[in-house]
């Protein structure tokens, strides 16, 4: 079955006074309509470079692109400027980090709203702004008829961020992209726009891609996760899997290295060191110089693939750790 | 699993891997010299400080050698740029003339540096009443138009040498002043002098050490700006008598005796001209180059375009 | 304020301390509105212990991590260090930013990107006048930064050089520079990966353990305040909602807003809090007007009428904890929300 959302072999290359720099490389997943997938890693892992520049939000010179970016079947990549814009208007919603600078303080609430389905649906702007309103009540903004005439500052971060979202449903997209949409915010409004975000995809079915640096943060919600290191997806699984049999090393070094409640006597797992620059990626697995497992000779040398060590469970690591005791009964 | 001990030799060993990189300075200088055009810029200013500090040494003949007999001889062998009126070298004077431009220059964009940068330094990191005081003064020197302002000055004073470097000084001084007040103004937020302040920093230590090494940029390009704009105004102040006083040669007052030879002797005002535009045209491009090597953005695209493949 | 018996009199004390920010004219008529960012808070800091203090934007915590330095002026109330009381002039000051030093959030922005590390290091050295002479300055500089974790080769770097952690591990030695007995650290890992926090976490323990250490840990991140600190302040809009020692407030918090802030807190294991999640409603009001009797009434699943009316005070709970809420005890005992669940529509 085709994929709504897919990336084959994506890579992203930028090149600097001082080498290239491979900020992505190789990076495959697909999303289907009503399903949440979660990309997790650090800075610098390329997690929002990798979906930004497949839907061309990236500038081309300086960065280059390579493999396919493929919506509904057709590559983004090699698309038309116009046409890109049109598919990326029509059928894919964004949700960024920073709702304040996402937001044009200049422009009214309304304003912005309805933009995007005058554009690209052709929507009269009565109808828009309907349309506007009834959003801005599902995702909870109170007096919303009032509301579109309100500018960004008005309103308080959370608020911001809810409307960043009503704004990516106004052309009902069939994916939806969020880009760190709650690091900015507090941990009781981030609880808020999570559970907002999950009954907006049952109500309406849409693809999520949920980008993030918190693992914990999509546990409750996504269906895949796909965990990123130096530009690589070194594990993409089902949600319960990757937290309960994580199979690679650095996954595990990411769902160790977190204060748990309760738990305060030892010392936190950590893992030393700093990822790779991605101008000098190590030539062998990006992530030797960190493992503490370091269980294969080939690992220093070659590059692993992804493989399958359970059925949808992809790591990329020539042995796997799935099988290792949790980490309170270790020695 | 990972315990507590291997933290520290790995992460010594892992940044022991990493060579040094390249520090902001030199890529200011690398971005200078990318250019072929700028190289060229850096050149001629470089021949115009030569030709300021060593002029007699080099010129074939003397500033003032009057030999009325070879008046108005268009350029030859023996006279590269020709003679004027007076039979004088117009090469040699116009070497020589360096001298003032230069000096001029470089003496009155350091007062208005000096003056300037204390004068925005202060108003932006204290502000309130000192902020008022400063900019309003600075407002009051900024309302007159440049040549009005030094022309006046330079009445006050006499003409000369010295009234020329003060004047062009003081109508300076309020660009280095806003530049410097612009750049506080933000600085002053960063989260690095609030920590200064928190290990006990006075102020007087924040604007040395913290506050003015981080808005030296705009500075910088502005200084080779006003270079180039001070070189004008001194010539402008010459051409019109007020500057230098014969017979001390100067590109401006040669501009102005050449005036009226224009269609017998083109010879005595385009060299001087061409010297000034010369110079301007070069000073400008360098603080254009060093603009935009200090412009992040800019720096990106700059190091893409530079990038192997 | 009670503490954990500790070994003598407790090193900081904050009594009823107050900043309040003054905002713009005031639209309508003279009186001029004051953001209350710290609106009468009291606590007391331990020798060698760590005290958190947690809350969200607006709940005034980083504002009293910065007071305490003034860095910005108490309009109100009085910290005492050492039993004696502060005095926020020139002079004094001074001397306090050398027993009291802080580690800021972000540590991209607080090392001057022009200058190296080891001149950053090294200036609170200048500044008091401690270990003079460049050869002694160097050697303490090495040793600080050993301390820290990092070879003695970071010293000639610039941070634009650094990662994120390394950065703040430099900002650590800084602080460490003057060997201060109290150290505020204003959410110190919230910016940095999580990899990377660990390590901090694990680094600021042991340093805790070796030098001896007082901190005032600042966060809005419960799990990492819970494991870096032995008492706990959880802060709501200016005031303090719940004091407890660490393992009170997990396992039993006591103020609705805590036992929010907990249930918020994102799981890494599927499936194990959704159902008891519990969602507060709307947004934290201004504090420039905060709601009248209890500043939580208009988010809080508990609330009564007689939330509007009283403004409640710190009453002692449990053997060793404080609450602010007049319905600590009904809830406690199994008050059932009143309207639990879902936020907006």
């Amino acid at each position: 079955m085709s994929a709504l959302f897919e990336l084959v072999d994506f890579g992203v290359q930028i090149g600097t006074r001082r080498g290239t720099a491979h900020i992505v490389n190789g990076v495959d997943w697909r999303v289907q309509a009503g399903e949440t997938l979660a990309i997790v890693g650090e800075s610098g892992s390329g997690k929002s470079m990798s979906v930004l520049a497949a839907t061309g939000l990236v500038p081309s010179p300086p960065a280059r692109f390579s493999g396919q970016a493929l919506f509904r079947e057709r590559d983004l990549l090699t698309m038309e400027d116009r046409e890109r814009r049109r598919v990326r208007g029509r059928h894919i919603g964004f949700v960024f980090q920073e709702p304040m600078t996402s937001l044009n303080p200049l422009l009214t609430i309304g304003r912005q709203m309805t933009e995007a389905p005058r554009q690209h649906l052709d929507m009269p702007s009565g109808e828009a702004r309907d349309k506007a309103a009834d959003l801005l009540n599902l995702v909870g903004i109170p007096e919303a008829a009032q509301r579109l005439d309100a500018y960004p500052h008005q309103l308080s971060g959370g608020m911001r961020q809810r409307v960043m979202i009503a704004m990516a449903l106004m052309c009902d997209p069939e994916v939806l992209i969020a880009d760190e949409p709650t690091t900015a915010l507090d941990v009781t409004t981030q609880a808020q726009i999570l559970d907002l975000v999950t009954r907006l995809q049952s109500q309406f079915g849409m693809a999520v891609v949920w980008i993030t640096h918190d693992l914990g943060v999509v546990a409750d919600f996504a269906d895949q996760v796909a965990v990123m290191y130096a530009g690589r997806i070194v594990e993409l699984a089902p949600t319960s899997a990757l937290y309960r049999t994580p199979g690679h090393p650095y996954t595990r070094g990411l769902l160790d290295a977190r204060p748990r409640l309760g738990e305060t006597e030892a010392e936190l797992a950590t893992i030393p060191g700093v990822p790779p620059d991605p101008r000098r990626l190590p030539p062998g697995c990006s992530f030797w110089p960190r493992c503490p497992y370091r269980e294969d000779p080939r690992c220093e040398t070659e590059v692993p693939p992804l493989r399958e060590v359970a059925p949808g469970h992809l790591v990329r690591s020539f042995y796997s750790i799935t099988q290792r005791a949790p980490r309170d009964q270790e020695a | 699993m990972t315990s507590a001990s291997p933290v520290e030799p790995m992460e010594r060993s892992l940044e022991a891997q990493e060579p040094p990189e390249e520090g902001t300075r030199w890529a200011l200088l690398a971005a200078i010299f990318e250019s072929p055009v700028t190289v060229l810029a850096v050149v001629i200013i470089a021949i115009v400080l030569f030709m300021a500090v060593a002029g007699e040494l080099v010129a074939p003949y003397g500033a003032n050698e009057i030999n009325v007999m070879n008046q108005l001889q268009p350029p030859n062998l023996t006279h590269l740029f020709g003679t004027d009126e007076l039979g004088r070298d117009v090469f040699s004077r116009v070497i020589i003339a360096a001298r003032v431009s230069v000096q001029v220059s470089l003496v009155s964009v350091a007062l208005a540096l000096v003056m300037g940068v204390s004068i925005g330094l202060l108003s932006g990191y204290f502000g309130r009443w000192v902020d008022i005081v400063g900019m309003r003064s600075m407002d009051v020197i900024f309302s007159f138009p440049v040549m009005l302002l030094a022309l006046a000055i330079v009445a006050m004073l006499g003409p000369g040498l010295v009234p020329a470097m003060i004047a062009i000084g003081v109508v300076y001084t309020p660009y280095f002043a806003r530049i410097t007040r612009a750049s506080v103004l933000s600085v002053r937020e960063e989260t690095y002098i609030r920590a200064a302040r928190s290990i006990g920093a006075s102020d007087a230590r924040i604007l040395r050490l913290h506050v003015l090494p981080n808005v030296m940029a705009p500075i910088i390009v502005q200084t080779s700006l006003s270079l180039a704009f001070a070189i004008l105004t001194e010539a402008a102040l010459s051409f019109l008598g007020l500057g230098v006083q014969p017979p001390q040669p100067s590109w401006g007052r040669m501009l102005f005796d050449g005036r009226g030879f224009i269609t017998e002797a083109w010879w005595m005002a385009v060299f001087p001209g061409l010297a000034i535009f010369l110079t301007v045209l070069a000073l400008n491009l360098i603080g254009d180059a060093m603009r935009d090597a200090l412009d992040p953005r800019q720096r990106s695209a700059i190091e893409a375009r530079a990038g192997n493949l | 304020m009670t503490g954990v018996p500790g070994s003598g009199a407790p090193l900081l004390e904050a009594i009823d301390l107050q900043v309040h920010f003054p905002v713009g004219g005031g639209s309508l008529g003279r009186g001029r509105a004051f953001v209350r960012a710290v609106d009468g808070v009291s606590f007391t800091i331990e020798r060698g212990q760590t005290l958190g203090l947690v809350g969200e934007s607006g709940s005034g915590k980083s504002t009293i991590g910065l007071s305490l330095l003034g860095l910005v002026r108490p309009t109100g109330g009085r910290v005492r260090l050492d039993g004696e009381d502060v005095d926020f002039g020139r002079s004094s000051l001074q001397r306090l930013r050398a027993r009291t030093t802080m580690v800021f959030q972000d540590p991209n922005a607080s090392l001057n990107p022009r200058r190296s590390v080891a001149a950053s290091v090294r200036e609170p050295l200048e500044i008091h006048g401690l270990h003079r002479g460049s050869a002694a300055r160097r050697a303490r500089v090495e040793e600080l930064l050993d301390l820290v974790g990092l070879s003695g080769r970071f010293a000639e770097r610039y941070p634009h050089e650094l990662s994120g952690g390394q950065r703040q591990r430099v900002g650590i030695a800084r602080a460490l520079a003057c060997e201060p007995e109290l150290i505020i650290l204003d959410e110190p890992v919230s910016s940095l990966d999580v990899s990377v926090q660990s390590q901090i976490m694990n680094l600021l323990r042991r340093l805790q353990g070796e030098l001896g250490l007082t901190y005032l840990f600042i966060a809005h991140d419960l799990a990492a305040v819970e494991y870096m600190s032995h008492r706990v302040l959880v802060m709501y809009l200016g005031r303090i909602v719940e004091t407890a020692t660490r393992e009170s407030l997990y396992r039993s918090p006591r103020h609705p807003y805590t036992k929010a802030l907990l249930s918020a807190i994102p799981s890494a294991e599927p499936g194990e809090t959704s159902a008891a999640r519990l969602l507060l409603e709307g947004d934290i009001p201004s504090p420039i007007s905060p709601p009248s009797g209890c500043r939580f009434r208009t988010r809080c699943p508990w609330a009564i009428a007689a939330c509007a009316e009283t403004d409640p005070h710190l009453e002692a709970a449990g053997s060793d904890g404080e609450v602010a809420c007049i319905r600590a005890d009904e809830i406690a005992a199994g008050a059932p929300a009143a309207l639990a669940g879902t936020s907006g529509a």
